[in-house]
């Protein structure tokens, strides 16, 4: 399953990240990496932005974005 | 790409060329890092600090004392890498790889070390000497970090300082350290990883330094690091190398992607990954985090619901303060300058060239300083204390679903806000968006928000004489417009966006002297670009007037003023609304001879030529800001799109105003 169907309050694993140099250079700055646990905290209405708390930052993911990163419930 | 190249030659060499022959410290760093507050603490009046990312667009730099010697201060944007995603990103690396650095600081928010050393560790790639500034040491301890300065030092190989910028703690140290590293030449330790990857990069780097034709200004291993990481901007630079080059980097590529069973990209930044997790974990003791409000506040500011009750709050209580602190100044700054041209006027006389000059000089500096002045300063005072203490960041996360509608993300609602104080900042800081065409756009929707001198025309027109409903009703048409008009746009620019990735900051206490610089630093846009030509303008038709050659103007423009059923005289104040925004309503008492529009002036006519107003053709420095952000085709776009708009809710209006009666 893809991030953007994690609900608020559950912890995921990043399984992959889906995408080119760019999104997962991007990603990856901000320490979001493959094989990184992630919180959901919480998701926006109206199709908006998921945030999810990572190595101690929180950080907005768009749901486009969110969509190209798998990752399994743990 | 090569728009970009084009726009930092034309932005550098100019900054660049004031720069003496004193040494250089660069201070380099990820956004939020509390970068800015240091340059500030040091070097006084030049930067902006801030709580979001990408705030500092150009370099700003300074002259520090350190014991006897003066040093060069550069602080450069916000970064995450050495490979760039936005343009701020790109002015910084384009600078650590072609300028000659006598130190690099490298700041660090200690509350976030793990994610920071990867930047740390491709820094050290440059060799170049430096110094790591553990900052926000009081933020990692809430956090429960603790570090220890000593073990990064060992393994780095390089001098590493704790410091509390903020509260000027750390400081001095920090640049002692950095003039001794600068004069001992120290380098950083070149960090091992795994062999395999290690000998990949050494042979390629190996074969560059043997095979490349062209000079290149830093490390082959650096460049040999980003060429396997598919880095199109070094890809970019072996361009014009012979096809056995190619092959060579394509070679190694699919060597390590096959050893790793994941393209190369992936492995090395995995590498990098992994280097800086075990740096951390040997140098890092985990304690248990102190409790922090930031949960508590955020569960109310980013609330489905709460959250937009009071983000709608928040800028209601923002723009009727601006409204009241402006007022407050407005009047009696208006009388003084109404008292200036009335002595001078009895002085020179208004039939005499100096006369005519000095009368309407005054005046268009008058309206500058009396007008616009009082109602931008709160306006920007105001954006920076929200963005000091934290807030933007969630305005972008609780706007995003809606900017999706119009095809952009949560970032571009920053320039759009900031448009309603001026368009000039507004058009610049859509630097912060990643893709040309969110850029586009957003430039696009930032010069068609109306800004504080159209807001002067909203209330000193149609909330003066037909209420303040009508204006806020406008106010509202205006926001409807613009959200059609970019959803237009976005279906015909078909692109999917990047999406949105930002982080949300933890919440500061705003400091005054950064907001007050901050403010300062933006006012300066209006006062270098905008107040000239305010007074060009003014002086211009104080000739239009003197040579009585007004009516062959007005002539020209019956078209316009035709179609839109307003009196032929209005014509030459539309030609001024295009210098500066509000001089159309200035210039439209002028050319009607009267204080009191509604005599001369049906409500509908009033509507009518507000609305056009409003909408038309962005002023002269906001089509400069355009020209250089996203190209003057662009901006002959713009200018095209918001005239034919402009006329067609012109008429509208009318129409509408007729019907009503």
């Amino acid at each position: 399953m893809t991030l953007d169907q994690i609900e608020a309050g559950r912890t995921a694993l990043v399984t992959e990240i889906i995408g080119g140099f760019r999104i997962r250079q991007r990603l990856n700055c901000l320490g979001l990496h493959r094989g990184d646990r992630i919180r959901v905290k919480r998701s926006g209405i109206m199709g908006g932005p998921i945030l999810v708390e990572l190595n101690g930052t929180e950080v907005a993911i768009g749901r486009g974005m969110a969509k190209k990163i798998v990752v399994t419930l743990s | 790409m090569n728009r970009l190249r084009r726009l930092l030659i034309r932005v550098m060499p100019r900054k660049h060329a004031e720069m003496g022959a004193h040494r250089k410290i660069v201070l380099v760093g990820q956004p939020n890092c509390g970068k800015s507050t240091l340059f500030n603490e040091v070097a006084g009046y030049r930067s902006v600090v801030s709580n979001f990312s990408g705030a500092t667009v150009e370099y700003t730099r300074s002259h520090v004392k350190v014991g006897s010697e003066i040093y060069d201060l550069v602080d450069l944007p916000g970064t995450y890498s050495l490979s760039f995603l936005d343009e701020a990103e790109q002015e910084a690396q384009k600078f650590l790889l072609n300028r000659k650095i006598d130190v690099i600081i490298n700041v660090v928010d200690a509350s976030l070390l793990s994610r920071s050393l990867e930047l740390t560790l491709q820094l050290t790639e440059l060799e170049i000497p430096m110094v790591l500034c553990l900052n926000m040491m009081d933020e990692a301890a809430r956090k429960g970090i603790q570090i220890d300065p000593k073990t990064l030092s060992r393994r780095l190989g390089i001098p590493v300082v704790a410091t509390i910028a903020s509260k000027g703690k750390g400081i001095r140290d920090l640049f002692e350290t950095a003039a001794r590293t600068a004069h001992e030449g120290l380098k950083a330790r070149h960090i091992r990883g795994h062999r395999d990857v290690e000998l990949i990069i050494a042979r390629l780097s190996r074969y560059l330094k043997q095979n490349l034709r062209k000079r290149v200004s830093f490390s082959t291993h650096l460049l040999a690091t980003k060429l396997l990481e598919q880095d199109p901007f070094f890809s970019d630079i072996i361009e014009g190398e012979d096809s056995a080059v190619h092959q060579t980097v394509k070679h190694y590529r699919k060597e390590l992607a096959q050893a790793h069973g994941r393209s190369s990209d992936e492995v090395i930044a995995a590498e990098r990954h992994s280097l800086s997790m075990s740096l951390f974990e040997e140098a890092v003791q985990i304690d248990k985090p102190v409790a922090h409000l930031r949960d508590r506040v955020d569960a109310v500011l980013m609330h489905p619901f709460w959250g937009y009750v009071f983000l709608l709050s928040i800028l209601f209580l923002f723009f009727n303060l601006i409204f009241r602190l402006g007022g407050l100044a407005e009047a009696p700054l208006l009388a003084i300058f109404d008292k200036l041209v009335n002595l001078i006027t009895a002085e020179l006389g208004t039939d005499t060239l100096t006369g005519v000059i000095v009368v309407n000089a005054v005046q268009g500096l008058g309206g500058g300083i009396a007008i616009v002045l009082p109602y931008l300063f709160p306006f920007l005072m105001g954006l920076a204390l929200l963005e000091d203490i934290g807030y933007l960041p969630r305005v972008a996360f609780l706007m995003d679903g809606l900017m999706h509608r119009i095809g952009l993300h949560g970032k571009a609602v920053i320039p759009a806000i900031l448009g309603y104080g001026c368009n000039v900042p507004a058009v610049m800081a859509t630097r912060i968006l990643d893709s040309p065409r969110d850029r586009f756009i957003a430039s696009f929707i930032a010069a068609m928000v109306p800004c504080a001198a159209r807001m002067t025309i909203i209330f000193g027109l149609v909330g003066y004489y037909l209420g303040g409903n009508a204006a806020l009703a406008l106010y509202l048409i205006n926001f409807v417009v613009i959200g059609l008009s970019g959803r237009i746009l976005s279906r015909l620019l078909p692109e999917v966006t990047p999406g949105m990735i930002l982080e949300m900051p933890t919440y500061q206490i705003p400091r005054l002297k950064s907001a007050l610089m901050k403010t300062w630093f933006r006012m300066k846009d209006f006062i270098v670009i905008a107040m000239p030509l305010l007074v060009a303008g003014s002086i211009m038709l104080g000739f239009i007037q003197l040579w009585n050659i007004s009516d062959g103007i007005n002539r020209l423009l019956v078209p316009v003023t035709g179609v839109l059923g307003l009196p032929r005289e209005v014509g030459i104040t539309l030609i001024f609304g295009v210098l500066r925004k509000e001089l159309s309503m200035l210039m439209l008492f002028q050319a009607l001879g009267t204080q009191h529009i509604d005599t001369v002036l049906t409500s509908g006519q009033i509507l009518v030529f507000s609305v056009f107003v409003i909408f038309y053709i962005p002023c002269v420095a906001t089509m400069g800001a355009l020209g250089r952000q996203i190209g003057w085709r662009g901006m002959a776009l713009i200018v095209g799109f918001t005239f034919v708009l402009a006329m067609l809710m012109g008429v509208l209006t009318r129409g509408a105003a007729a019907l009503i009666g």
